[in-house]
């Protein structure tokens, strides 16, 4: 269908989007591994010298390296999953006819719209608080021992907390996909006397399954990145240094800039480990 | 006003002269406590006087901390004036970023400056920011809670005292801690806190050849007793309170001692936040008979960063917000209980401000804090609850981090010292020592 | 009616899906509530709910304080800025994509969304320094055109998708009908994608305003938007549940509203083609 000079056009159009985004790529990139090849200390004089892959063998050595991976794995991955299967199941309850709809949908996507600091500091201070938190009023109110949640169970409530900010993304993508679902199809099934557990797998779980694609891969972009969420609330503390974090302590508090630039391509290499794990299911999953 | 701009242009010199002549408008990067936002609400005095106008950056600790370090760094120059302290000032200055502040004028009476503040605020003899309040740390107690303990707080305890008290003022069903002390992550709150501790105990963060010090007996009775004394008397969830946690919960009636900085002496005796305001006395940080009390020495200070183009202005705006004049004029506004303490030796001596509970406490805490000699064994290093290098920061947070993990029972002392020992000497080996 | 329902069920759904919603909206809600506390309220144990003196002291105090209106101004500009020139750019380049795909069109548009991957921590320095040469520091237009490459890569994932759902069929009659390339995208294609437009833009506006990295360490008195007013509320010293909820309340309340009333644009924006 498309011409010859239509090809031409449309690579003329993609340009500007594509050279822009390939600068904004690079040019950071370039200068992320200059720097990591450099003794770079802004505090002791700035560039002293080239210094070979020291930088890359102490960030690897150091003992906060692998913790930080795995914390960083579990967040993303406990975050997709709790919103996966929530979101499917809220979306599944939103779907069902009912007085309000509207009304309720609106509260379901509420926290999408707070900024994350604000998230953040309002779980930290007003819920989670062990003295002044909501949390311990009602522990003690039923007799219990109030939580010091961002100590005791830190990496769970950081995962609590992005997935109450995400929960609504997920929800919205899946009821959309839900809503498509052929109704017919879906009655029919019942008709036939299929259980409602046979219904969800055999129909609706396969009919989601592009929109889940979507909500893992898009969210997983946005949570390999996650820093105010710490830095407002553990600041790295108790397990929940991520890699994100651990690269801000030697860049800005330990004012490291070689050291934090080759954190900076280890951590471009787990996106893209992650990126490529998720390109083969996405991309399978979107040619359909 | 007019004429007080001409007399002002008469005793200074060059910049100053050309600065009062025309408005400028200055940029602030200042900490969100409560002395600086005042400070920010009486900012129209300022402009009434000089004609300059002020732009607020106000921002919380951290925040502000790693915005200008990165400016500072990389001559940025998105600022006029930056509030800084004790720590990053002779490592500034040592590195030509700031502007010498060796000509301010007669009127400032600069010998005023307490001579613990102007030191740590010196790099080779040479101020290079002006202390807006001085600080040192003390014990602030609830006197009723400890007369109901049987028992009377002496001017300068001993640990062993504060363990035993902190004991017996505990009443956990009623939400009443014996003990409140700084548990949350970070070289300036946690560690700034067990720092100062660990030199009372006899410890050291290097000795003489930069070797990290955290296997040491003293570090390790250091770390045990806080620990020990947290678990038997200290709040819920410690591991996260930082000075503002804290000073919330004593203005709750929650604590029945707190060790903390000297300002926040003006909070909990403040009728208007404070719930037991009248029931609050000051002693010294405590000892173990060393030698070396565990207190500190801190001040929140303005610097100008090298290269401002508006050098003249901002001086002028430090002359305002450090002078004699300013403590007057909080005074007279809101009273003396609240004009910013530590920075001045008139202050102490006014007859106005002896009244105030905490006056001399706070004084004789300031002068007992000695940066230049810190420690019991000698060090190679300056600063109190600080090691005055720039890697500081970056590995105290870390070995904060550790500290707190301990105080959360996420690990024993002994594995926290460790990790300490090991990360600290890879952060002096990445740092070239 | 497709499928009957009997009454019961629907009450039973109503009454789960509201206390779940309702359960989700809580913290907001709390927030807003405590915001008209005095902070000796805002603490107290048991909580109060309602039944509390109201009071706009807080808000007083956060105004007179700081400058709100100059805030808001700025995230309204960064935002909106960024948002409208991501999608200039954007649409042509989604176009292109959706209408004349080639083999590596999947490809380019996956390695946009990697892009999106990279830590912002870790190039701090090098945007400093290049926006301290190109005096970008501090101003709306630099963070307006990093937001904008920030949030490139989902604008044209999304318009995509969008243009995707256009039937071929349409385009074909028009170029059958001697339609130029120009007239097929100002009043075919156009028309059909401003559903699909709007929602990317209120998608991407949200983004944008919540972004509180660069928004934070690029800018210093002037060009800050609401996620540096309320670093200075994080943390305060003594009392501050009640100041810290008027605050955040003043933070999110414009871009709540806003989500509220375009609702169902939105609802369609965060589709991203995952429906066939």
């Amino acid at each position: 269908m498309a011409t010859k000079a239509s090809r031409s056009a449309a690579r003329l159009m993609m340009a500007p989007a594509v050279v822009l985004l390939l600068g904004w790529m690079l040019v950071p990139l370039t200068m992320t591994i200059y720097f990591s090849f450099k003794k770079y200390l802004p505090l002791r004089g700035g560039d002293l010298g080239w210094v070979g892959f020291d930088n890359y063998a102490r960030f690897l050595s150091s003992s906060s390296f692998w913790p930080s991976v795995q914390a960083t794995l579990l967040i993303v991955g406990g975050v997709l999953a709790i919103t996966v299967v929530f979101g499917v199941l809220l979306a599944m309850l939103l779907d069902q006819p009912m007085w309000g709809q509207g009304v309720v949908r609106i509260l379901v996507i509420a926290p999408f719209f707070v900024m994350p600091t604000v998230s953040a500091l309002v779980w930290k201070n007003m819920f989670m608080d062990p003295v002044n938190g909501l949390f311990a009023h009602l522990w003690k109110a039923v007799g219990a021992e109030p939580i010091a949640w961002l100590t005791e169970a830190s990496l769970p409530s950081i995962i609590m907390i992005v997935s109450w900010q995400w929960l609504p993304f997920a929800t919205l993508i899946l009821l959309t996909a839900i809503q498509s679902l052929d109704s017919e199809q879906l009655e029919a099934a019942e008709m036939d006397g299929a259980p409602p557990l046979k219904r969800f797998g055999y129909i609706i779980l396969p009919h989601l399954g592009r929109a889940i694609t979507v909500v893992v891969l898009i969210q997983t972009i946005f949570l390999l990145s996650i820093f105010a969420e710490i830095f407002v609330t553990t600041q790295g503390s108790f397990g929940t240094k991520t890699l994100t974090y651990l690269i801000f302590q030697r860049v800005l508090e330990s004012q490291n800039v070689g050291l934090g630039s080759a954190g900076g391509v280890y951590a471009i290499i787990l996106a893209n480990i992650v990126a490529i794990f998720l390109m083969r299911i996405v991309g399978k999953n979107l040619d359909a | 006003m007019f004429l007080r701009n001409a007399l002002r242009a008469a005793t200074a010199l060059t910049l100053v002269t050309a600065a009062a002549a025309q408005a400028d408008t200055i940029t602030i990067a200042t900490v969100n406590n409560g002395d600086m936002i005042r400070m920010q609400g009486l900012t129209d005095n300022f402009t009434e006087a000089t004609g300059h106008e002020v732009e607020w950056v106000t921002l919380e600790e951290n925040v502000l901390r790693q915005r200008v370090t990165t400016d500072i760094t990389t001559k940025g120059g998105q600022f006029d004036i930056m509030t800084i302290g004790m720590y990053e000032t002779p490592i500034w200055a040592k590195n030509g970023w700031l502007v010498a502040l060796d000509d301010l004028g007669e009127d400032y009476d600069v010998d005023d400056l307490l001579p613990a503040m102007r030191n740590g605020l010196s790099y080779d003899g040479t101020l290079y920011a002006a202390p807006f309040y001085g600080e040192s740390s003390m014990i602030m107690y609830r006197t009723d809670l400890m007369e109901a303990a049987g028992l009377e707080m002496p001017e300068a305890p001993t640990w062993e005292f504060i363990r035993d008290a902190a004991v017996a003022m505990t009443d956990k069903d009623n939400e009443i801690y014996g003990i409140c002390l700084r548990g949350k992550a970070g070289w300036g709150e946690n560690m700034a806190f067990l720092t100062a501790m660990s030199n009372s105990f006899g410890a050291r963060w290097f000795d003489e050849n930069w070797q990290a010090q955290f296997d040491s007996d003293a570090w390790n009775e250091t770390l045990t007793f806080y620990l020990d004394m947290m678990d038997k008397a200290g709040p819920p969830g410690a591991s996260n309170n930082g000075f503002n946690e804290n000073l919330s919960l004593f203005q709750q009636g929650k604590c029945g001692m707190w060790i903390d900085a000297t300002v926040a002496a003006s909070f909990v005796t403040n009728p208007d936040d404070s719930t037991v305001a009248d029931k609050v006395g000051f002693a010294l940080a405590p000892d173990t008979g060393k030698g070396k009390r565990g207190n500190w020495l801190w001040a929140w200070a303005l610097a100008i960063p090298a290269g401002t183009d508006n050098e003249g202005a901002a001086k002028e705006f430090i002359e305002w917000a450090t002078s004699k004049a300013y403590i007057e004029l909080v005074a007279s506004e809101e009273g003396w209980a609240y004009v910013p303490p530590g920075a001045r030796v008139s202050l102490y001596e006014n007859p106005n401000y002896k009244d105030i509970p905490f006056a001399e406490m706070t004084l004789k805490s300031i002068q007992s804090a000695d940066p230049i000699e810190p420690t019991v064994d000698p060090v190679p290093y300056q600063g109190v609850q600080f090691v005055a290098i720039p890697e500081f920061a970056g590995f105290a947070t870390e070995v904060g981090q550790e500290f707190s993990a301990a105080l959360a029972g996420q690990q024993s002392a002994d594995e926290a010292l460790e990790k300490a020992q090991a990360l600290t000497t890879d952060a002096m080996e990445a740092a070239g020592y | 009616m497709a499928r009957s329902v009997t009454t019961r069920r629907k009450t039973i759904n109503t009454a789960l899906a509201w206390a779940i919603g309702l359960l989700i909206f809580f913290p907001i809600l709390w927030t807003i509530l405590t915001s008209f506390k005095t902070e000796g309220q805002a603490i107290s144990d048991p909580p109060v709910f309602l039944f509390f003196d109201w009071t706009l002291e807080n808000y007083a105090i956060v105004q007179e304080r700081s400058n709100y209106a100059r805030f808001l101004w700025n995230s309204i500009i960064i935002a909106g800025g960024s948002t409208l020139l991501g999608v200039i750019i954007a649409v042509p380049a989604a176009w292109s994509m959706a209408f004349v795909p080639s083999k590596r069109t999947k490809d380019i548009l996956l390695w946009m969304l990697s892009t999106k991957m990279l830590p912002a921590v870790g190039v701090l320095y090098p945007i400093y320094l290049i926006f301290i040469r190109m005096g970008l520091l501090d101003t709306r237009v630099g963070l307006v055109i990093v937001l904008m490459l920030i949030n490139l890569p989902i604008i044209v994932w999304m318009l995509y998708t969008y243009f995707r759902e256009i039937p071929g069929e349409i385009l074909e009659a028009a170029r059958m009908d001697g339609a130029t390339l120009k007239e097929e995208i100002l009043y075919v294609l156009t028309p059909m994608a401003v559903p699909g437009i709007a929602s990317t833009l209120l998608l991407n506006f949200i983004l944008a305003w919540n972004e509180a990295f660069w928004t934070l360490n690029l800018t210093a008195a002037k060009a800050g938007p609401l996620t540096a007013f309320i670093a200075s509320y994080s943390s305060p010293e003594g009392l501050f549940y009640a100041k810290l909820s008027a605050a955040s309340t003043m933070a999110i309340a414009p871009i709540l509203i806003l989500g509220w009333f375009s609702q169902k644009q939105l609802v369609r924006g965060l589709t991203f083609g995952a429906v066939k």
